[in-house]
């Protein structure tokens, strides 16, 4: 099963047909939270891919010493461990942006799509396989985030990274922090209703 | 080492008697209050003179803990019997913090130095309705979604869930309380702050659901399911980790976790009374399900926005 599978097929899974936020439907809070513009959304969205390569990895190297019965405790030290890290580095190198992010950094350990994938995936799979499914996992919640992200800066100060592009602002609602629940919402609405009218024309329902 | 002793002792004697001769001068005003959000009022037990109370040269504000960063007084009204003052100020006022107020003399001598304060209890509570209802965990700081969303479907399953929460989080906020005051802190290991509080939490996840399997095995099998989501969410890491930013006393940390275990409740319970609802409202098929949940959140979220700003003491 391992080998069967390359590199580009399990990163494109983790951001199209598994993509933690819109089709697994896991880690919602961040996507809530502090997804009012494109750079907060980014910079979580590389704090967790770093989180889940780094523990998938991890585990997946010592997957043969962890007896099954403690796995789950040893997933939880582990994240804690690469989120404490990657805690401290943000503290220190981009104190600004670690501000604006607040206590969502340090909850990164309490994910459900990083215990996820290493239940499911690292404690079996080779490093190396590991290593891709973590960075598409990882790169699939960042996409989630940037295009949330996009959608409430587009929409509440009509400028995406501080470029003006759409000269005035439409609706201010979308930057306010509740706004967060309308946009997943309606995004997700759009997904299905995509999905729904690609099986129709197909002729499936 | 003895006279040592001795002066201490001697000096404790003469304080304690002089005591009462300092309390007296502090009569000069005989109440003080926080007003409104931005708003001191002294009650002076005689009428004061309206031209020298309404100096603002003669007050200097600070809070206890910076007492370089004066407050601006913006005015300074006076009460037609010429006893209450109220000092209303630019900004808003942080009414948690002991605030100190100098009234000064024309000579530029300070005549008193009064402390305006809460009564601690006041505080506990306002630190429990913060986390209820201002700073609600699920609706203002958007935690533990996954939890909310996954179990908000039927009342009876929300109420278990909000119940669970509720004794796991006082349970791991008061552990976590002490390791933080006396390992952590003394041993100077605040960097390991989130492995030791994951540690804690999922170490209380487990005694509660060992314990209650042998104690209580019909309410284990009505909740014991939820036990296992509740490692996997940010609700219960996120209190430790408020308690250590803020510094939080025991009373203060056991309010908190009560609070935001009290308002996970409430959410759980709101949320699934509007979903039992929608299973019976007619909603076009692209919003089935999830995107549904998540716009009707959003009109909670909103509608907890109106808690902002609320202040009972």
């Amino acid at each position: 099963m391992a080998n069967d599978k390359s590199s580009m097929q399990l990163i494109a899974r983790g951001i199209l047909s598994e993509n933690p936020i819109f089709k697994l439907a896991l880690s919602m809070c961040p996507a809530v939270g502090i997804s009012t513009t494109v750079i907060n959304g980014l910079m979580l969205g590389v704090a967790v891919l770093f989180v889940q390569v780094f523990s998938s990895v991890t585990i997946s190297l010592f997957k043969n010493k962890i007896h099954p019965r403690i796995r789950i405790p040893t997933y939880t030290l582990t994240i804690a461990t690469w989120v404490t890290v990657i805690d401290l580095a943000l503290a220190a190198y981009l104190p600004d942006a670690y501000a604006k992010m607040g206590i969502f950094v340090k909850l990164i350990v309490a994910f459900a799509i990083i215990t996820m994938r290493l239940e499911m995936f690292a404690c079996k799979e080779s490093p190396n396989d590991s290593f891709w499914d973590g960075l598409g996992m990882g790169l699939g919640f960042l996409v989630g985030m940037v295009v949330i992200g996009f959608v409430r800066e587009l929409l509440g100060s009509g400028a995406v990274l501080g470029y003006d592009l759409l000269g005035f602002k439409p609706l201010l609602f979308f930057i306010l922090p509740s706004a967060g629940f309308f946009v997943v919402g309606l995004m997700m609405a759009f997904f299905n209703w995509i999905e729904l009218a690609y099986k129709r024309a197909k002729g499936k329902i | 080492m003895m006279t040592h002793r001795l002066f201490t002792y001697w000096t404790a004697v003469v304080l304690f008697i002089l005591a009462p001769a300092c309390l007296h001068a502090a009569d000069f005003v005989s109440e003080q209050r926080f007003g409104a959000d931005n708003e001191i009022i002294l009650t002076y037990p005689a009428a004061v003179d309206k031209t020298i109370a309404q100096k603002p040269a003669r007050y200097t504000v600070f809070e206890e803990t910076d007492p370089d960063i004066r407050l601006e007084i913006q005015k300074i009204t006076v009460a037609d019997d010429g006893r209450k003052v109220s000092l209303i100020f630019s900004e808003s006022l942080n009414t948690a913090k002991t605030h100190v107020v100098s009234v000064r003399g024309d000579d530029g001598r300070e005549i008193e130095s009064i402390q305006v304060k809460k009564s601690y209890l006041g505080y506990l509570l306002s630190v429990l309705i913060s986390a209820l209802l201002v700073n609600n965990f699920v609706f203002t700081k958007y935690l533990g979604l996954c939890v909310f969303f996954g179990t908000s479907k039927r009342k009876t399953t929300a109420k278990g869930m909000g119940v669970v929460f509720t004794i796991v989080m006082v349970i791991s906020a008061l552990m976590s309380w002490f390791f933080y005051q006396f390992i952590l802190i003394p041993y100077n290991l605040n960097f390991l702050q989130i492995v030791v509080f994951i540690g804690l939490v999922s170490l209380t996840v487990q005694a509660v659901d060992t314990i209650l399997r042998k104690v209580n095995p019909i309410l284990f099998n009505s909740f014991g399911v939820y036990l296992v989501l509740v490692i996997a969410n940010c609700v219960i890491i996120a209190v430790p980790l408020i308690m250590a930013s803020n510094n939080y006393s025991f009373i203060e940390t056991f309010m908190l976790a009560l609070g935001a275990g009290g308002g996970f409740l409430l959410a759980l319970y709101l949320m699934s009374s509007v979903r039992e609802r929608l299973d019976l409202a007619n909603i076009p098929p692209t919003f089935k399900g999830l995107p549904i949940a998540f716009i009707v959140a959003g009109q909670f979220a909103m509608a907890f926005l109106g808690f902002s700003g609320l202040q009972l003491f």
